[in-house]
């Protein structure tokens, strides 16, 4: 009998941590099916965060280094460095990447450093407790915005899919949701998208992947993704912010 | 014999880096180790090698961690306030085992401090530095010519023990001239050993290698440290080195490393053209230290006094050593300027 | 055999290129030699120093702080340095910026007019060769086919035509102190 569907290669057998209803599961399969289309697993080499997906390393099937919080860009600089040929990508959530880790991801970008980040934003730090995170919505209650954000005094949100985007040295950025089956859908092709950028050597690639966090959110996951939608995607436009024209399909 | 070049030290490390391997340097503008930077910036690019001027220390260690753990020799420099800086990612790498070097033309502290040159950051570079248990073999060249020839050995120990090595200089080794010779024909990348746990990509039957420095599990954490301190044991039992001079026979002997040693050996050579019996100790491992050696120096009945650009941070290794055996004095200076020969001359002599 | 010396002056006028000199020409004597540069903030203010040191032994401290020859290219340098020769040493100083002489009575005092001696030789910039000269003379630590061997080392090789000039301007520097 054919097998229609499995789990990919580039997924280890492990058992997720992830709390019930968040989307790190779908991202981490959408990554890996990404890796096993290209049939890049044996040139792979990911970073973990320090967040909610710092176990990374342990479900996917690939070599892995483990970066200090926000520095994953770095690290993977130093790796692509010494490994032009072989692919490499990030995997880092909101306060890693928007906040303790801001400088390492905009230098990365502005140097055109020929790596490919995968940027979840569910706008909390899921990990240590639901604190307010650098994408917390305005009125977004969390642990330490318990009356919810003020913009008086903590300021605003930071939309980095269109920071970066300023900046000459990224070739591919682009916004995308996994809240419903047909935007898995697109946000799979744009991380497939992101990865043929950087087998290309086209330059800097990311996609930011608006997540949810039903737990610190307080919400089941149903209303979760109901929530993304309704409040995440008017803040977040979705869409394609930078595109190399001359990026064409690779890979098996 | 091989010609014999005017170098600096900051230069000299940099060459003598390349020559040992390195073909990736990541690094950070500061004084006094700015030639360090710009020489591998001139250099690495013509040999096929990566050099990369970093947002930040932080990232520039990071960048180290990523391209050792991908197998490259890496190495960064920095002075003093830039080292605070990267001990979150040199506590990471120690942790997570990848080899590399990590050069620290030290300059006065604390806080912002100045550009003299200074030993103020001894214990930083010997006990840890960032947070939890953990060493760098630390040492400590004394002239630009051991710049090239402790790099060398930096390397090498870095990659055998799969630890990060740390060369402890100071503002004066970085920025002075002195002949050097190149003693050993430079090291091929290609022809250094293979790192089989090096993250470069999943190939054949072998399981995915992981570089990382987490353990969620108390478990786990534990078996990572256990696993850390045998290895520092075994450092410790095989990598010592150090130098005497005139210790034989003598009643004092003078401890001092790097810049310091160097004065000291002048004020020696003066005191035993007075007769006095006085002779220089000199550890160029700082981690491991020669623990054994002074002790059995103690053993031996002498006194010691030890100099440094410090307040006093390795004398208290040679206190521990010498555990109460022996009287162990101390002459510092805080960084304004460093010793005299004068100075340490006098104070030899109003020991004797 | 040890020498210890402090050359000090403005940014420009050679001071760091000089000291370089005597320290190659010792390495090309086959002594032990160091050199250390002032560094740092300690250059914007626009003076210059370094130390050097030439030894038939091991160079210990590669700081003087009590140098045996002082080379004084400007007057800050001769004022804060002056004090420090040893007895019996040497002051060279500029006498065509340095309208003060120096004070001291234990030393060997020499006057050079390097900027007059320079212009004359039709380049302003080898004032520094002219007091290397000098030194050459008085000290007799290294000869002048040291110096010019180091500075062919030193210069790019674009400069080397000026190396007769170079060694024009040493000349006479020398001749300035076999007159005195």
């Amino acid at each position: 009998m054919e097998q229609v569907f499995g789990r990919p290669k580039a997924l280890s057998e492990k058992r997720l941590h992830y709390c019930p209803g968040c989307t790190h599961g779908i991202i981490h399969r959408l990554v890996a099916e990404a890796i096993d289309d290209l049939g890049i697993q044996d040139k792979t080499i990911g970073v973990a965060p320090v967040g909610c997906a710092v176990l990374a390393y342990d479900y996917f099937n690939l070599d892995f280094q483990q970066a200090a919080h926000g520095r994953a860009p770095a690290v993977a600089t130093g790796i692509k460095r010494v490994l032009p040929d072989r692919f490499v990508f990030t995997y880092q959530g909101d306060g890693d990447l928007a906040s303790i880790g801001m400088a390492e991801i905009v230098h990365a970008a502005a140097r055109g450093e020929k790596i490919t980040v995968i940027f979840i934003n569910n706008a909390i730090y899921g990990m240590t407790g639901g604190q307010m995170a650098p994408t917390s919505l305005p009125g977004q209650k969390t642990t330490t915005s318990p009356y919810g954000r003020d913009i008086n005094t903590v300021g605003y949100p930071i939309r980095v899919a269109e920071m970066l985007t300023t900046l000459d040295g990224p070739a591919y950025i682009s916004r995308v949701s996994v809240h419903d089956p047909k935007h898995i859908n697109k946000a799979k092709e744009a991380i497939r998208k992101a990865f043929e950028v950087q087998i290309q050597g086209l330059g800097f690639s990311l996609v930011e992947v608006l997540s949810t966090c039903p737990t610190n959110w307080g919400l089941s996951p149903r209303e979760a993704l109901k929530w993304l939608e309704e409040n995440m995607i008017p803040y977040y436009p979705l869409g394609v912010f930078k595109s190399p024209e001359e990026v064409s399909k690779v890979g098996a | 014999m091989a010609e014999r070049v005017m170098m600096k030290g900051n230069e000299a490390v940099a060459e003598g880096a390349i020559r040992a391997g390195c073909r990736y340097f990541f690094g950070y503008p500061i004084t006094p180790q700015n030639e360090v930077p710009e020489y591998m910036s001139r250099r690495l690019p013509k040999i096929g090698g990566v050099f990369i001027q970093a947002e930040s220390e932080v990232s520039a260690i990071n960048m180290v961690y990523g391209a050792g753990g991908a197998g490259g020799r890496a190495m960064t420099s920095s002075s003093s306030p830039g080292i605070s800086l990267k001990q979150e990612g040199i506590s990471y790498i120690a942790t997570a085992e990848v080899p590399c070097v990590i050069v620290n033309m030290a300059r006065g502290g604390p806080g912002l401090g100045g550009l003299t040159p200074s030993q103020s950051d001894y214990f930083q570079a010997v006990k840890g530095g960032g947070h939890g248990d953990y060493h760098l073999i630390v040492l400590a060249p004394w002239s630009v010519q051991e710049m090239v020839d402790l790099v060398g050995l930096a390397f090498d120990l870095a990659d055998k023990y799969r630890n990060p090595a740390m060369i402890l200089g100071d503002a004066i080794l970085g920025q002075m001239m002195e002949p050097v010779t190149f003693k050993s024909e430079p090291i091929d990348p290609k022809d250094l050993p293979a790192k089989p746990w090096a993250t470069v990509g999943l190939s054949g039957e072998r399981k995915p290698n992981l570089i990382n420095s987490l353990g969620l599990l108390p478990e786990h954490l534990e078996s990572i440290n256990l696993r850390l301190q045998e290895k520092y044991k075994k450092i410790a039992e095989n990598e010592v080195r150090f130098e005497g001079t005139d210790v034989d026979d003598a009643d004092l002997v003078v401890v001092a490393y790097g810049t310091t040693s160097r004065v000291a050996k002048s004020a020696i050579d003066q005191a035993r053209k007075d007769g006095k019996k006085v002779g220089l100790f000199r550890p160029i491992t700082l981690w491991p230290f020669p623990t054994k050696q002074i002790q059995e120096l103690a053993a031996a009945g002498k006194r010691f006094l030890v100099v440094e650009m410090s307040a006093g941070q390795m004398v208290e290794d040679v206190r521990l050593a010498v555990n109460g055996e022996a009287s162990v004095e101390f002459f510092g200076k805080l960084n304004g300027a460093i010793p005299t020969v004068e100075e340490v001359y006098r104070e030899i002599m109003s020991r004797f | 055999m040890e020498l210890d010396a402090i050359f000090a002056g403005f940014g420009g006028q050679g001071v760091m290129l000089m000291g370089q000199l005597i320290a190659y020409g010792g390495m090309h004597a086959g002594l032990n030699v160091s050199w250390f540069p002032s560094y740092g903030p300690e250059m914007r203010g626009g003076t210059a120093n370094c130390s050097v040191v030439l030894s038939d032994g091991v160079v210990g401290s590669p700081v003087v702080a009590r140098p045996q020859v002082l080379v004084a290219m400007n007057k800050p340098s001769l004022e804060k340095f002056e004090a420090k020769v040893k007895p019996g040493g040497f002051i060279f100083y500029n006498a065509s910026l340095i309208d003060t002489k120096p004070t001291r009575t234990d030393v060997y005092v020499v006057p050079v007019h390097a900027n007059e001696i320079a212009a004359e030789l039709g380049n302003d910039k080898v004032g520094n060769m002219v007091m290397l000269g000098a030194i050459l003379a008085a000290t007799e630590i290294l000869s002048v086919d040291d110096i010019m061997v180091s500075l062919k080392k030193i210069l790019p090789e674009r400069r080397h035509h000026l190396l007769p000039l170079n060694e024009q301007a040493i000349r006479r520097g020398m001749e300035v102190v076999t007159a005195m």
